[in-house]
């Protein structure tokens, strides 16, 4: 009998998990909040160069990107540089599509910021006309996107 | 009587799945959660040219002229340069205030012009962008030690921006549009 005894000492040793719940709750919204649900496929080659004097933006929603680089074709290989907005290729010869939804997006956010995601081994030109198409579709933030090279600080 | 009393338990909801469901929701943005902030060299665009207007007289002096060719050689001021002595000459003009005929008359007036050919790679400009920003910096960041702070940054979440130091010493880039090249 004073076996039994030694067994039962003291209070219950169980942790209480009547709060887990909320726990898990609050979890779960603080990364509902934080969720930006990736919405593009890339199409073009993304290796992006890196600088030290840079910018972080921080408000997320406001961004728009248009990404250059060149097609990834499907055997592997890469071909001539593009322009992707969204899921879809901008027709090389004409860049006007960019300047259309840009406005539309810029009434729709006055504080519009256009991040420019463009591959490395792009050349100028290319960058040059999507920023004349920009201007005239009066969305005149932009952002050149780069990694963080080694050393950088961020204002 | 008894069986009155067991009816009324059974009308709770039970609740002890509750937390699974939780869990499985959490899980499922945990997963699709990409934290990732942009990064990157910010800038405002100027406004799409008015023919009426013609673009703002800018004295000679007041302009620092860098061009870029598509091999990634250096013009500053038609004198050859390489990538790492623009920071400093950015720097030399801006704070010139005057000195130096070559250099600009005042930190407001002063213009920082980069050009480039249709054919330089992209990475290169961005090196020379991030030179030029960064000569900037370090001017905010001399101003703001004077005034007895660590650096811009330092001052900047004291200040806000825009700043008495940005005003006093505006970043002035043109990107001009790129010469067809060869």
């Amino acid at each position: 009998m004073a076996h039994f005894k030694k067994k039962q000492a003291g209070t219950s040793q169980e942790i209480p998990t009547t709060s887990m719940p909320d726990i898990i709750f609050i979890l779960l919204i603080f990364f509902m909040v934080v969720t930006v649900l990736r919405e593009v496929e890339l199409l073009v080659r993304q290796d992006l160069t890196r600088a030290e004097n840079i910018e972080r933006i921080e408000e997320k929603r406001l961004v728009s990107y248009i990404y250059v680089g060149p097609l990834v074709l499907p055997g592997g290989g890469y071909g001539e540089t593009r322009v992707q907005v969204d899921d879809a290729l901008v027709d090389p010869n004409d860049f006007t599509a960019i300047q259309n939804v840009m406005r539309q997006r810029r009434t729709d956010e006055p504080r519009l910021i256009v991040s420019l995601r463009v591959d490395s081994e792009s050349e100028m030109g290319i960058v040059s006309d999507i920023k004349q198409e920009l201007r005239r579709a009066d969305a005149l933030r932009i952002n050149y996107s780069t990694l963080r090279a080694e050393g950088a600080t961020e204002l | 009587m008894l069986k009155k009393k067991r009816g009324r338990e059974g009308a709770e909801i039970p609740s002890s799945s509750l937390a699974d469901i939780a869990f499985l929701l959490l899980v499922f943005f945990l997963v699709v959660t990409t934290i990732d902030v942009d990064t990157g060299i910010g800038l405002v665009l100027p406004p799409p040219p008015d023919p009426e207007q013609p673009p703002p007289e800018v004295r000679e002096r007041n302009m620092l002229t860098i061009l870029m060719n598509a091999q990634g050689a250096i013009l500053i001021n038609e004198q050859r340069a390489s990538v790492d002595d623009v920071s400093e000459i950015v720097f030399r003009h801006v704070t010139n205030n005057g000195e130096d005929p070559n250099f600009s008359e005042s930190p407001q007036q002063a213009v920082v012009s980069i050009k480039t050919d249709r054919q330089t790679e992209y990475d290169r400009f961005v090196e020379m962008l991030d030179e030029v920003i960064g000569a900037y910096r370090e001017i905010w960041s001399t101003e703001a030690r004077q005034l007895g702070y660590r650096d811009y940054a330092a001052y900047r979440t004291v200040e806000g921006e825009p700043n008495p130091i940005r005003r006093q010493f505006p970043m002035n880039i043109s990107l001009a549009e790129p010469d067809p090249g060869s």
